[in-house]
């Protein structure tokens, strides 16, 4: 890869530790500026050493509190951390107002948390590239942990957080309604649940409804469930620790439901302690590797399939413009998919040649 | 290619500095900059220089702008400025204070790097065009 000079230097001031560098380089990563692929390729060769934890939850949960409490402890620990904070933008303008700074307020003044906030700027995936990005520059500035908070409104959010190795999930208490509505969405990509304001009415009913929900998601993940408990109870007359160790790994990942109240920092510390036991449990299994490999592969096709939704771009020009093909449809000359078609032929054409040719040189 | 498909939106932190409680003017200005399509970070009230300088260098913002009722411009303002020229952020941020700010302090304002002062009664579309016009291309 080739990258200009000044790319070149300010990726060596980022290497060095240079808030200014991180922070431009995130912006080069955000605008999609020129040479911000060869930069971040680059730094994939300085990452793989922080533990990257996403955070999500509806809107005034306390997500911002509770990741402004996660970083003042993680400082206490000597731990360096960066978080990368995500708010929604305006559909219409395109302008935001990013406000999660403003609760995370214990860690002022302390360079070595750096947050970011980002928008989503209205690419349909193009977000989750973005914040995956971030993180790889945060990680090659050497943070030890990284934090995405994100409000968990849908399926963009769920890509931004499932760029994450554990993913918390925050419910308030008194949102009984809320679980069902999020069940099928959000509350599946949970690796620990949250349970914030825990010192308000209905802490417990929505802990115990947590509760019933997990234990109702184990019996239908695993096919026989019923089978499996015998397993362990065979597995219990010749009892030793080794076995009950396996046991674990085989049974899977049970998310746990930790209560905190962030505003006053209780409960923080065991939430620090599961999101460690989900890492280790991560690299204990082996699925840390897949989990890795999953979101490569994803993080492959996204920019797959931008670079030939540019390429289609200038052959759409070539067709005509956009405008004129669906004035064409409107005036019932034509319809979208014969377009499609024709202005894909030539690059299928191309891919076939290419396909077809002679042993040796096919991939040329 | 797909650079082009971005467009680039220009990043404002609004900054409330001191002790100065009244943050309605800078609530006003965020509100408006977004819907000029900027990106607003908006600080919260009763900040220190230092903790303005620090979301300014983290968020590479490209404007920032300084709201202060409560005369003390004097003092906070040069202390944030000096902390942009530590970490290298002076030259290319835009910086810009709002509130009440007599006349005969703004000459001084300007020499340490103020790139415009608006007071009471300035009209939002006229920063909006300022900051528009005047953004640091980078």
């Amino acid at each position: 890869m080739t990258m200009d000079a000044d790319d070149r230097s300010l990726l060596e001031d980022l290497l060095a530790g240079e808030h200014r560098a991180l922070a431009r380089v995130i912006s080069k990563i955000e605008n999609r500026a020129p040479g911000y692929r060869d930069l971040v390729s680059e730094l994939y060769a300085h990452t793989g050493n922080a533990d990257v934890i996403g955070i999500t939850g509806s809107p005034g949960a306390g997500k911002s509190t509770l990741v402004d409490k996660l970083a003042e402890t993680y400082r206490d620990r000597g731990e360096t951390v960066g978080v990368i904070a995500i708010d929604p933008s305006s559909p219409f303008t395109g302008g935001a107002v990013l406000g999660d700074r403003i609760r995370m307020a214990s860690t002022v003044g302390d360079m070595d948390v750096f947050v970011r906030s980002m928008s989503a700027r209205g690419t349909l995936g193009g977000l989750s590239t973005a914040t995956a990005d971030a993180v790889k520059a945060m990680d090659a500035f050497d943070k030890d942990k990284i934090i995405i908070e994100t409000v968990g409104a849908g399926q963009n959010e769920i890509d931004i957080v499932r760029t994450a190795d554990t993913v918390a999930v925050l419910v308030p208490p008194g949102s009984g309604d809320d679980i069902q509505t999020l069940k099928a969405g959000i509350l599946e990509i949970a690796d620990v649940f949250v349970v914030n304001k825990a010192d308000r009415d209905g802490a417990d009913r929505t802990v115990q409804e947590l509760r019933d929900m997990v234990q109702l998601g184990d019996g239908s993940g695993h096919e026989g469930g019923g089978h499996h408990s015998q397993e362990i109870i065979d597995a219990h007359d010749d009892w030793d620790g080794e076995a009950d160790d396996a046991d674990e790994t085989d049974a899977g990942w049970t998310p746990p439901i930790v209560e905190t109240v962030a505003i006053h920092g209780t409960g923080v510390d065991e939430f620090i302690d599961e999101l460690a036991a989900h890492r280790d449990y991560l690299v204990a299994s082996g699925e840390h590797a897949e989990q890795v490999r999953t979101r490569y592969a994803e993080e492959i096709r996204t920019l797959l399939r931008e670079d030939v939704h540019a390429m289609l771009e200038t052959e759409l020009e070539a067709a005509g413009g956009i405008d004129d093909l669906a004035e064409d449809v409107r005036q019932g000359e034509t319809d979208p998919y014969s377009i499609a078609t024709d202005v894909l032929e030539p690059v299928a054409t191309c891919l076939e040649n290419l396909e077809t040719g002679p042993d040796g040189s096919g991939t040329e | 290619m797909s650079s082009e498909q971005e467009a680039e939106s220009i990043r404002c932190l609004v900054a409330k500095v001191g002790l100065d409680g009244h943050d309605r003017g800078a609530h006003v200005i965020a509100r408006a900059f977004r819907d000029a399509g900027f990106e607003v970070i908006y600080s919260g009230l009763h900040k220190a220089p230092d903790e303005i300088v620090q979301a300014a260098v983290q968020e590479d913002v490209d404007v920032l702008g300084i709201s202060i009722l409560s005369g003390a411009h004097d003092t906070l303002v040069p202390k944030i400025m000096d902390g942009l020229e530590e970490y290298g952020a002076a030259e290319d941020t835009l910086v810009l204070a709002g509130g009440v700010i007599p006349e005969e302090d703004r000459d001084e304002l300007r020499e340490q790097g103020v790139a415009a002062i608006f007071g009471p009664g300035t009209s939002v579309e006229e920063t909006i065009e300022f900051v528009r016009e005047n953004a640091p291309q980078r």
